[in-house]
């Protein structure tokens, strides 16, 4: 899929993205402010899929990644004060490089891990963030962060959004990225390959969880407002749905569910107390009906370059 | 002779109360075809295991190349030289036949994770390089009319094929091979027969071939070893072993002599 020229999409995905953003103040604001949700999700969604789709390691930590950077970068923010503005991408990157450290302390032990038990780590993990974020005064504690600038525009958004879909897809397009794949089908074959599989799943896991600090410093920037809540356990699930949905390691079929989902809530406002009963029916019935996700077309996996 | 390339002395592996494998010595020079048999059960793939790193022995020491082996990582053994094949077929099903090779070339790549994402000339040639290295070894295992179906669609000999040429793609110093010829008819295993000679003259490597098909492993074997209850029983040429009283009785049987 990828051609060398893929960078070039890269860059025009990001002048669309900063075109778009110069012609907002025309928009309706509500949908401006959907639209941004569904720039975030799709970053979220896409770096799970590293991690879950691409390399088959089940991790349900992502929103507190999420928190990670949302609350990293945010604080930042309001310790800057007027000058927030102008480091607003530095303070992006440094939650996403503090949910990348943390990602790398939380990987290291339980990458060992497979299946299920990863899957168990992770959801602590999450809990965890969320429940010191709850009694940390500095942060706000359970009444929440308020005040945040609101920085956060189409822009930024989708430029994140465009950097973060180049950068897995170029990846795992390439004779290295090749080797996240690999692990995910089988682990002792690719070991006796020459593929070091705790290297690539730290690596997976750490990129993953970089994207997930960016994507909480968007949301945090978004909403002006952090509660703790807003990160607990069915926030991760939610992004899981989405890349299941969107067919495991299939990065279109994942962006595709991301907006879905994000738009869906949307139009069912109404019905809102039952949207988690509608993702548990919606992944049964996937799971049953069509396993390989509902985005997912009968494409042969592409060669690499 | 020259100092062994493979050198197994004393190893003995115990899971739990059982002892797999147990004061196995074994030693294979340079460009040496050894064969490993035995009953099932004999502990022939926990040696395997054992050589490629995936299982550390209880006690006992293996040298590959002078270096001291335990502890060592399958793949960082795979980049000092032991490259293997799996008595299941392990293929990485969601690539493409040609990225099955690809991947496995990973230890002769130049670029890692940030060459892979700026793809800036290095990487360029790079992947040139790497993709018409994996076509090579394609071709010569026809194998290269094959390139882009998915790696388990193909017909199971060729599959079996594909493994070794995955193991190839290593550099290998020493091939491991578990089972190649399990559920081949005798048209494919007069055909492996062939294919285990090639590699072995044309990449001038060592090949350790545990085998259930006496015909394939005294056609082709320099050396014979045989395993029972993880105890190393005999060892010799396949006249030898063929008519060594120990073998005949834990496993040709008398109907072979």
């Amino acid at each position: 899929m990828l051609k060398f020229g893929a960078k070039r999409w890269l860059f025009i995905g990001i002048a669309l993205a900063i075109a778009a953003s110069f012609l907002s103040p025309n928009f309706n604001r509500y949908y401006l402010g959907v639209g941004i949700d569904v720039g975030i999700a799709i970053i979220l969604a896409v770096s799970l899929n590293l991690i879950n789709g691409h390399t088959g390691q089940f991790s349900l930590g992502h929103a507190g990644f999420m928190a990670v950077g949302g609350y990293f970068a945010a604080w930042i923010s309001l310790k800057l004060g007027e000058s927030a503005e102008v480091f607003f991408p530095l303070s992006l990157l440094a939650g996403g490089l503090f949910a990348a450290l943390i990602g790398l302390f939380v990987g290291i032990p339980s990458l060992r891990l497979r299946g299920d038990y990863l899957a168990i780590v992770t959801l602590g993990f999450g809990e965890i963030i969320r429940v010191v974020a709850q009694n940390t005064e500095a942060i706000g504690a359970a009444s929440g962060l308020k005040g945040i600038p609101k920085l956060t525009n189409l822009g930024w958004t989708f430029g994140l959004a465009a950097l973060t879909i180049y950068i897995i897809t170029a990846l795992v397009n390439s004779t290295y990225g090749r080797g996240f794949l690999a692990v995910h089908d089988d682990e002792i074959a690719a070991e006796s390959s020459g593929i070091n599989t705790t290297r690539y799943k730290v690596v997976a896991f750490v990129t993953g969880s970089f994207f997930a600090g960016i994507a909480g410093g968007l949301y945090a920037h978004h909403k002006q407002f952090l509660a703790p809540t807003g990160f607990d356990w069915l926030k991760s699930v939610e992004i899981v749905v989405m890349v299941i949905l969107g067919g495991m390691g299939r990065t279109a079929g994942v962006v595709a569910a991301a907006i879905l989902l994000t738009l869906l809530p949307e139009f069912l406002r109404e019905v809102s107390e039952y949207r988690m009963i509608l993702y548990a029916l919606l992944i049964i019935f996937l799971m049953i009906l069509r396993p390989e996700g509902l985005f997912a077309f009968k494409l042969k996996r592409r060669q690499t370059s | 002779m020259s100092e062994p390339l493979l050198e197994l002395k004393d190893v003995t592996i115990r899971f739990g109360g059982l002892t797999a494998v147990s004061a196995l010595d074994l030693t294979i020079h340079s460009n040496e075809l050894i064969g490993l048999i035995g009953p099932n059960g004999a502990g022939k793939t926990t040696a395997f295991n054992m050589i490629t790193g995936v299982y550390r022995p209880t006690s006992g020491q293996i040298t590959f190349a002078g270096k001291n082996t335990l502890g060592i990582k399958p793949s960082r053994l795979a980049g000092l030289g032991v490259a293997r094949t799996f008595q299941n077929i392990r293929l990485f099903g969601s690539l493409t036949v040609l990225d099955n090779i690809r991947v496995a070339t990973q230890l002769h790549n130049p670029t890692g994770y940030f060459g892979s994402l700026w793809r800036g000339k290095n990487w360029k040639t790079g992947e040139a390089k790497l993709e018409k290295q994996a076509l090579e070894l394609l071709e010569i295992f026809d194998l290269a009319k094959f390139r882009d179906e998915l790696a388990t669609s193909l017909p199971y000999g060729a599959q079996r094929r594909l493994e070794i040429v995955r193991a190839l793609a290593t550099h290998p110093k020493l091939l491991l091979l578990d089972e190649p010829a399990a559920g081949m008819n005798p048209a494919e295993k007069d055909e492996l027969i062939r294919l285990i000679r090639f590699v072995k003259d044309r990449y001038q490597l060592s090949v350790l071939l545990v085998e259930h098909d006496m015909k394939v492993v005294m056609g082709i074997c320099e050396r014979i070893a045989v395993l029972e209850y993880g105890r190393k029983i005999a060892e010799g040429t396949p006249k030898e072993i063929q008519c060594h009283p120990k073998v005949i009785e834990a496993y040709l049987g008398a109907a072979a002599v």
